[in-house]
């Protein structure tokens, strides 16, 4: 099927979603277990990323810089802005589309193959609103906490690589990190997470919605889930970054 | 009473039901029968708006179906109960939860009262203890069951079954065909039941339709299908061994 067509049905796919819930407590409830599911279940992957990533950015800006013109210092800073600008955003959304991605796909898919949305559907309730709209809100309301986290723990993980292997003194990682700070950096990842949550929910929801057949269809749609939200984070990556940054 | 008019269904060009016009009654259980891939699902899932239609029309007690808007579909959609070939009951439910579901979403009663009609329906499909586990606890009977407490859960004046002994042993079948038949007559619904199991058809067909290649062949009840000279019919029915004594030791009785 043509890229066109799933445009087009992805956005009536997207309008259906934002109607009205038939039943606000219903929705509060799916909402929380959502985010639950989605986000506070995703804190280990993050955290454990994130420290390491930290370390190993740390250390290779470390170990690349010759030139004794440079100050230590710098490593701390381009720590920083490596994290908040791209790692934290970028690369855990990234990480994020493949285990909350592959959570929707499978979870909707698998509501679709055992005849679980037909249930929905016979019953007068707005199938696609129910199930993805908790999710949605849940993963937009939820990412910007995984990012600001991950910051924290990468610029830990970075002080403590520096720390431990002696390649950069605590202080001067520490000036580093607060040298010519600009907050907008930190405000243009969390639109980035927003608008990255919003596209990892959305797509992933939308392949296991309209995945057919049995287990194996349902295994494809979470895999087109993961690859085509990774694709456009990474267009929307470069969209942003144009309209915010330069 | 469902009546369908005319019905036409292609899937890319494939016609998959051609001209179906039958009318099923209130209080009765009307059976659609057929081999595997002649339509029947299609049917009772256009019937239901799973499948938009080509052409036609279907009525629910004269209101037609397909010329509604969304908010009147979505009301019919409340008298409608439906029992699906797996049971489609929502994996992360447990029973209790499953036959609530319609009355969280649709009713405004209390929780006392809504309560005492989980505990009623369950009740009614004997299905007592199984309140607090999951789906994936239970047998696949169970699940039927459970499915039927929920479909009959808002007082449904239409019950639409799907294949509902599709994967049970001939006892639970038995017990399930006579559930539904029961509830069809003590509620007086209008009742679809889509089956290839004969057991079906001769235990609850009070009005049976028979579907062949995506054409409506034969149409009457489950006595008319003992006299029945429709080849295509004879076959399907009367394939086994067993239902074919049958209709031997039926001739005989009426000579």
């Amino acid at each position: 099927m043509s890229v066109f067509f799933h445009i087009g049905r992805y956005s009536l796919f997207v309008r259906q979603i934002f109607d009205k819930p038939e039943k606000h407590g219903i929705f509060a409830r799916l909402f929380l277990r959502d985010v639950e599911s989605l986000g506070l279940k995703s804190i280990g992957i993050v955290a454990i990323i994130s420290v390491f990533m930290g370390a190993v950015i740390t250390w290779q800006t470390s170990l690349n810089i010759f030139s004794p013109l440079i100050p230590r210092f710098t490593v701390g800073l381009v720590a920083r802005d490596s994290i908040i600008l791209e790692f934290s955003s970028t690369i855990v959304c990234l990480i994020l589309a493949g285990r909350v991605g592959s959570n929707i796909a499978s979870e909707i898919g698998t509501m679709r193959v055992t005849e679980q949305i037909d249930a929905l559907d016979i019953m007068g309730i707005n199938s696609v609103n129910y199930l993805v709209l908790p999710k949605v809100l849940a993963c937009v309301f939820i990412f910007p906490f995984l990012v600001v986290m991950s910051m924290g723990i990468g610029l830990l993980g970075g002080w403590l690589a520096g720390l431990l292997t002696g390649l950069v003194p605590s202080d001067d990682f520490i000036y580093g990190i607060q040298y010519i700070f600009n907050p907008f950096y930190v405000v243009y990842s969390l639109i980035k997470s927003v608008i990255f949550a919003f596209i990892i929910s959305t797509v992933s929801a939308y392949w296991g919605y309209f995945s057919s057949g049995g287990a194996l269809e349902v295994g494809v749609a979470s895999t087109k889930a993961v690859v085509v939200s990774s694709i456009q984070i990474l267009l929307f990556n470069l969209l942003i970054t144009q309209l915010l940054l330069t | 009473m469902i009546e369908i008019v005319g019905l036409r269904k292609s899937f890319e060009g494939r016609i998959v039901l051609d001209d179906i016009s039958a009318s099923f009654e209130k209080g009765k259980t009307n059976l659609i029968i057929g081999q595997s891939g002649s339509g029947k699902t299609v049917l009772i899932k256009s019937i239901v708006g799973l499948h938009q239609i080509d052409d036609g029309a279907i009525l629910y007690d004269g209101r037609n179906f397909i010329g509604m808007n969304s908010l009147e579909r979505k009301n019919i959609r409340k008298e409608i109960g439906m029992l699906f070939q797996g049971s489609a009951l929502f994996d992360y439910m447990t029973v209790e939860e499953n036959v609530r579901f319609p009355l969280d979403m649709f009713s405004n009663m209390s929780l006392s009262e809504k309560d005492e009609r989980v505990n009623f329906c369950l009740k009614r499909v004997n299905l007592e203890n199984a309140n607090q586990r999951y789906p994936s606890e239970i047998s696949g009977g169970m699940q039927k069951r459970v499915a039927i407490a929920r479909a009959i859960s808002l007082n449904p004046r239409y019950l639409i079954c799907d294949e509902p002994n599709s994967g049970l042993d001939p006892r639970t079948s038995i017990v399930i065909d006579e559930l539904i038949r029961e509830i069809t007559t003590e509620y007086d619904i209008t009742t679809i039941v889509n089956t290839h199991d004969m057991n079906s058809v001769m235990g609850i067909g009070e009005k049976i339709i028979f579907l062949h290649e995506g054409v409506k062949h034969w149409e009457g009840t489950k006595d008319e299908i003992f006299d029945s000279d429709n080849e295509v019919l004879n076959d399907f029915v009367f394939a086994s061994e067993l239902f074919k004594k049958i209709r031997r030791v039926h001739s005989l009785a009426k000579c």
